[in-house]
């Protein structure tokens, strides 16, 4: 009897492992037939892309939206790893991801200069707002402009949170700063998550913090959050999310056509047109403008790499 | 206080309605963390019975490694597998990154020290004289390592706890081998750093509450078993 328990201890193990090593191999429900060995995951290779992106594109549930008409439409499974724009870009320079959708565009230009990202296209754009809690300490409510807000944040030395995770929120952060010719790291007040902007948002929600925060992961969140809008509309404040493929040639592992294909995809009718409808439940408003058909100009961004 | 009782109502309008792939997020959390236990079960009682039966040079050290493992950070576990499994790893042409497999493979490598370190305990409080005894009645190496394991059931069945619970709720290593992708490698933990992240407390109390009556019920299950053969 005692040995029939180690037994079926065993068994159970054994059929576990194989189940789960076969929902591996077997990850979506139209991969269709049996997997087997190593002809299946090379197949499976050429099948799957990985999606390097940001954390607002995840946390807003665009992608939730995006991604299954593009799977429907093509024969590819997407794998979307959703970091910080900083992260994403740096998958793409060491060929770990195949295609890639970010908002940094300064950083951008470094990696398609390098030869790692190809083919770099205009998908859509959002902006930027500053939250803070309804008493604002700052006093930055009725200001324009976002040097000067921040001169009044940092006056009034009241709480900010800052990503400091790398990401396309976190540079353009930190060039806001340097645009007012301040400097607020190492100050007590001056806070780092070190997290995605939706995590970032709650720790300020529950800090009472002001945070530079993109319109749609706000949106999404609105809900749980006491923050409230401060400031918006400054052209300082537009966020640009660009597609770039990364360059098959120059890495082995990467799947071109693939990457090619979602690239392809985001800037399609189509996929703007879902772009175009995915509206902010409560108030109607988009939470991203698509791009496709525009160029860098027309955003008023000087040159194509802002 | 509005947010624990509207997030616990609506968590359990959430179990109740079934939506929200609880049960396939559930499943699949059950697999791979079970799978995990069972390699490092595997694992763990090699090593720990080759640690606990021959003595030689450096084994004290090695015993040491095994202890320290039993603590071993499951962020670092999961950077090392990453950085060997992404593409520009030395095992990227396997592609087994942000998969499953993966994520056996990460919690294997946090489960199995604490395994070995059950394992080398228990087998060193075995009396000495039962393998003479074992070896002098004529059984063969195999019947003589099923029956010393045997009589250690019971601290491997805590083994086996230990280390499921730990693979279970392990969340750093999960997330950045596996990457939380929807269908494919979400996992209980994973679920819920994305929910909370996403400002929604109510699913994210529902999986948690998923999360702690599993830990239970698997532990439930394996104390009955040790009560029972224990008596």
């Amino acid at each position: 009897m005692n040995g029939k328990w180690m037994l079926f201890g065993l068994l159970v193990a054994l059929v576990l492992s194989i189940t789960a090593l076969e929902c591996g191999e077997n990850g979506d429900d139209g991969s269709g037939s049996s997997p087997q060995g190593t002809s299946s995951s090379a197949r499976e290779g050429a099948k799957d892309i990985i999606v390097a992106t940001t954390t607002s594109t995840q946390d807003s549930g665009l992608l939730d939206v995006l991604v299954p008409a593009f799977e429907e439409e093509t024969r590819y499974n997407v794998k979307v790893i959703a970091v910080g724009t900083g992260q994403a870009l740096a998958m793409g320079e060491r060929g770990d991801a195949d295609v890639l959708l970010v908002h940094a565009p300064a950083s951008e230009k470094m990696l398609v200069d390098s030869g790692a990202g190809i083919n770099r296209r205009l998908v859509m754009h959002n902006d930027f707002i500053i939250l803070g809690p309804e008493s604002d300490p700052a006093g930055i409510k009725g200001t324009t402009s976002t040097v000067e807000a921040f001169e009044k944040i940092y006056e009034a030395g009241s709480t900010f949170l800052n990503r400091g995770d790398d990401s396309g929120t976190d540079k353009l952060e930190r060039s806001l700063w340097k645009k007012a010719g301040l400097d607020p790291s190492g100050a007590s007040w001056y806070e780092e998550s070190g997290q995605g902007m939706g995590a970032t948002l709650q720790i300020a929600n529950q800090r009472d913090a002001y945070i530079l925060c993109d319109r749609a992961t706000y949106f999404a969140q609105r809900g749980s959050l006491s923050l409230v809008i401060l400031l918006e509309g400054d052209p300082a404040l537009l966020n640009v999310y660009s597609v770039i493929q990364v360059n098959p040639d120059k890495f082995d592992l990467v799947n071109g056509p693939g990457g090619e294909a979602f690239a392809d995809f985001v800037v399609s009718d189509k996929a703007q047109q879902i772009i175009a409808d995915f509206v902010d439940e409560v108030s109607g408003e988009p939470l991203f403008i698509p791009d496709a058909d525009k160029t860098y100009e027309d955003l008023g961004l000087s040159t194509p790499f802002g | 206080m509005d947010l624990i009782w509207d997030g616990l109502r609506e968590s359990l309008d959430i179990l109740r309605s079934g939506d929200y792939d609880l049960w396939q997020i559930t499943l699949r959390s059950l697999l791979i963390s079970g799978s995990a236990v069972a390699l490092s079960l595997v694992f763990g009682v090699a090593i720990g019975a080759a640690l606990a039966f021959n003595d030689f040079r450096g084994r004290g050290f090695l015993v040491t490694l095994v202890n320290t493992g039993m603590g071993l950070p499951p962020v670092v576990v999961g950077l090392l597998v990453a950085i060997l499994l992404w593409r520009s790893g030395p095992f990227g042409q396997m592609r087994l990154i942000y998969t499953p497999a993966a994520m056996v493979v990460a919690q294997t490598i946090i489960a199995t020290p604490i395994v070995t370190g059950f394992t080398t305990a228990a087998l060193r409080h075995l009396d000495p004289r039962l393998r003479t005894q074992v070896y002098a009645l004529g059984a063969s190496r195999l019947q003589m390592l099923w029956i010393i394991l045997w009589e250690t059931k019971l601290p491997l069945l805590a083994a086996v706890m230990a280390g499921f619970g730990g693979a279970i709720s392990e969340i750093g290593a999960s997330i950045m081998v596996g990457g939380n992708l929807a269908g494919e490698t979400r996992v209980l933990t994973t679920a819920v750093v994305l929910e909370v992240s996403r400002g929604n407390f109510a699913p994210a109390i529902a999986l948690s509450l998923i999360l702690l009556v599993l830990i239970f019920i698997v532990n439930l299950v394996l104390t009955s078993v040790q009560q029972q053969e224990g008596t």
